[in-house]
């Protein structure tokens, strides 16, 4: 990157919010279709009640809480990205930052829909949170789902602060470009940004501080989820190794799910110079550190429940692997232990279409994570007589296809009004214009 | 350029520099000419000027750690209170059960000290400003680097010819607020 200019910079990084063409209209009237879909299923849900689900008991929890879990981990490589390796003065962070940043809003958008969904009675969401209701009580904060409502929402407010604050430098770029009424919207969102020595410095510090409140909170958050499933008694959620197990295997899905994405919009707006194949490699990189501990966390939960000698996990387990989930559980080994694997071989981990094939294999692996803790978990618990098998009805696939498309819905109006790499972070990295290279310049 | 008052009685000169050295030299000129009233553009942060501007560390910090302290306080208050004023026993467990409070004592810590710190960047360094002084040229967001200086009338010669020996490609007056 070592030739642009910062004015170069500009340039090219705001070509990406260029007025659409029709491209870009299909996908979205595909997606907005879609969406359209999801929330329609979700009415017959309302109207219905969650019996039209595949919802059957012992089972009570299944495709929805399985977004849930799922979204929320997709959100924490943002989080890692743009906090923990900023933390860490990783300088390749800063073309993708943005990015990533903008799957962890997006991605906590999707995620936070779920518990609302599946209350059945969505209208009364506000009883989750903490205010004297009938007669004096209060929520239970014994209770982990309540730790939830907590960890998630913090995580919500502290991922759309970190995101904006990052954004008020340029916006003021975008601002100073625009013209009209989109000039009023930047203009506001710039909070009157003029790069003075003042501004620089409180901003600087703000954003340490906010990076350094971000990184114990994303560990704490997918930690307080597992907790969901480990604190409860059920055979194969009952287990101490939850909490690190689900925070690595949020980064590694949550990793996969950024170059998913990073490699068609490098593509279409020609962003080479700023995302490089360096950026996907060492991305790849950290895939095969988190594919690693999830694949030791998998060895380790069978181990356990083979060593422990307790009858109802090992059956849980023996189920897990030959049952009626099977093939998901086969899909979820392959998928998110043993494909990474191959970024250890230097040629794959530097061809796009290998990354972006082995990208979504571990998306499709990670969901199938989630589905298998917590269905098998469910269908088999101690009393045989009360076991049973979930199998997912039109509203629920309906649903799950509808949060991916809502997903996908913000992260296409994303790369149209905001900038998709961060200017400022793109021009600190370049060596600050001086006399002596004036020839360049 | 001055609109009101308070504008007529803070005129200042603003210099544009198309590289960061020489707004760095500039810097050092001017302080050492008695003018320490200076406020500096640039699309970048850069620790240079800090330095040279001879900034005390932002306050920041300090907010941050209130508002952890606060969450924290706010965390333990709502949990044990809100306990005591409904004393229903869950599953044998005292009403007062810290270690499970204790995620909810943390997660308020995170929340309000990363609301404070949001609130601290924009106090301190005078944000949202609906207004934008006069000073300000778009391209000191974009490429090039700005550095206003506070000074008299009479005073305009001398701080020309400070800026332009520093390589200032170009010089305006500008009444720039005290407080940018």
């Amino acid at each position: 990157m070592a030739q642009l200019t910062y004015h170069q910079v500009d340039s090219d990084i705001l070509r990406a919010m260029q007025a659409p063409g029709w491209r870009y209209y299909t996908l979205l009237s595909i997606d907005l279709i879609v969406v359209a879909w999801g929330i329609f299923a979700w009415r017959y849900t309302v109207q219905h009640g969650l019996g039209v689900w595949g919802l059957t008991h012992p089972v009570m929890w299944a495709m929805d809480i399985t977004n849930f879990v799922f979204w929320v981990g997709i959100a924490h490589s943002g989080t890692l990205i743009s906090a923990i390796l900023y933390l860490f003065r990783v300088r390749w962070r800063a073309s993708i930052y943005r990015t990533a940043e903008a799957v962890t809003v997006f991605a906590l958008f999707t995620a936070g829909l779920f518990p609302i969904i599946h209350l059945g009675r969505p209208w009364v969401f506000h009883w989750l949170l903490p205010y004297s209701q009938f007669g004096g009580l209060w929520v239970n904060f014994r209770s982990p789902l309540v730790w939830d409502v907590f960890a998630v929402m913090t995580y919500m407010i502290i991922s759309v602060l970190f995101f904006f604050t990052g954004l008020v430098p340029d916006m003021a770029v975008v601002r100073n470009r625009t013209s009209g009424w989109r000039q009023k919207i930047y203009a506001f969102m710039a909070q009157g940004w003029q790069g003075t020595d003042r501004q620089w410095r409180h901003y600087k510090a703000a954003y340490v501080f906010l990076a350094a409140l971000a990184t114990p909170l994303v560990i704490s958050v997918h930690s307080v989820v597992s907790w969901d499933f480990a604190q409860s008694v059920v055979a194969g959620w009952h287990s101490t190794i939850f909490a690190p197990y689900f925070v690595a295997g949020a980064i590694h899905s949550g990793l996969a799910m950024v170059i998913t994405l990073l490699i068609p919009l490098r593509r279409i707006y020609r962003l080479d110079a700023y995302i490089t194949q360096q950026h996907l490699e060492n991305l790849a990189k950290l895939i095969i550190l988190t594919g690693l501990i999830v694949g030791y966390a998998y060895a380790v939960e069978t181990y356990i429940a083979w060593y422990s000698n307790n009858v109802p996990e090992w059956q849980r387990f023996t189920y897990q692997v030959t049952g009626e989930y099977a093939i998901p559980f086969w899909i979820m080994i392959l998928f998110n232990s043993l494909v990474p694997l191959l970024f250890f071989v230097k040629r794959i981990r530097t061809s796009t279409p290998w990354l972006f094939a082995i990208a979504i294999l571990i998306n499709i692996g990670m969901w199938m994570e989630r589905f298998v803790i917590i269905v098998t978990g469910l269908a088999h618990e101690y009393d045989p007589y009360s076991w049973g098998v979930f199998i997912p009805t039109w509203v629920d696939i309906s649903i799950t296809l509808g949060a991916f498309a809502w997903f996908f819905l913000w992260f296409l109006l994303f790369i149209k009004f905001l900038p998709v790499i961060s200017i400022v972070e793109v021009k600190e990295e370049l060596p600050p214009p001086t006399r002596s290279q004036n020839g360049e310049e | 350029m001055a609109k009101n008052k308070v504008a007529d009685s803070l005129t200042g000169l603003v210099g544009t520099f198309f590289h960061l050295d020489s707004l760095l030299q500039a810097i050092e000129q001017l302080r050492q000419a008695g003018y320490r009233d200076l406020q500096s553009f640039s699309p970048v942060p850069h620790h240079n000027i800090d330095a040279t501007l001879e900034k005390p560390p932002s306050p920041v910090r300090y907010f941050t750690l209130a508002g952890c302290l606060l969450g924290a306080a706010t965390g333990l208050t709502l949990t044990i209170a809100t306990s005591l004023h409904y004393p229903l026993i869950t599953g044998g467990k005292p009403i007062v059960s810290i270690p499970p409070f204790l995620v909810i004592v943390f997660e308020l810590t995170i929340l309000f000290g990363g609301l404070l710190t949001l609130g601290g960047m924009l106090f301190n360094s005078r944000l949202p400003k609906v207004n934008i002084g006069p000073a300000y040229n778009p391209r000191f967001s974009e490429d090039q680097f700005g550095l206003w200086v506070r000074c008299e009338q009479k005073d305009h010669e001398t701080v020309t010819t400070l800026l332009k020996s520093a390589g200032a490609e170009e010089i305006i007056p500008a009444g720039q607020g005290r407080e940018l």
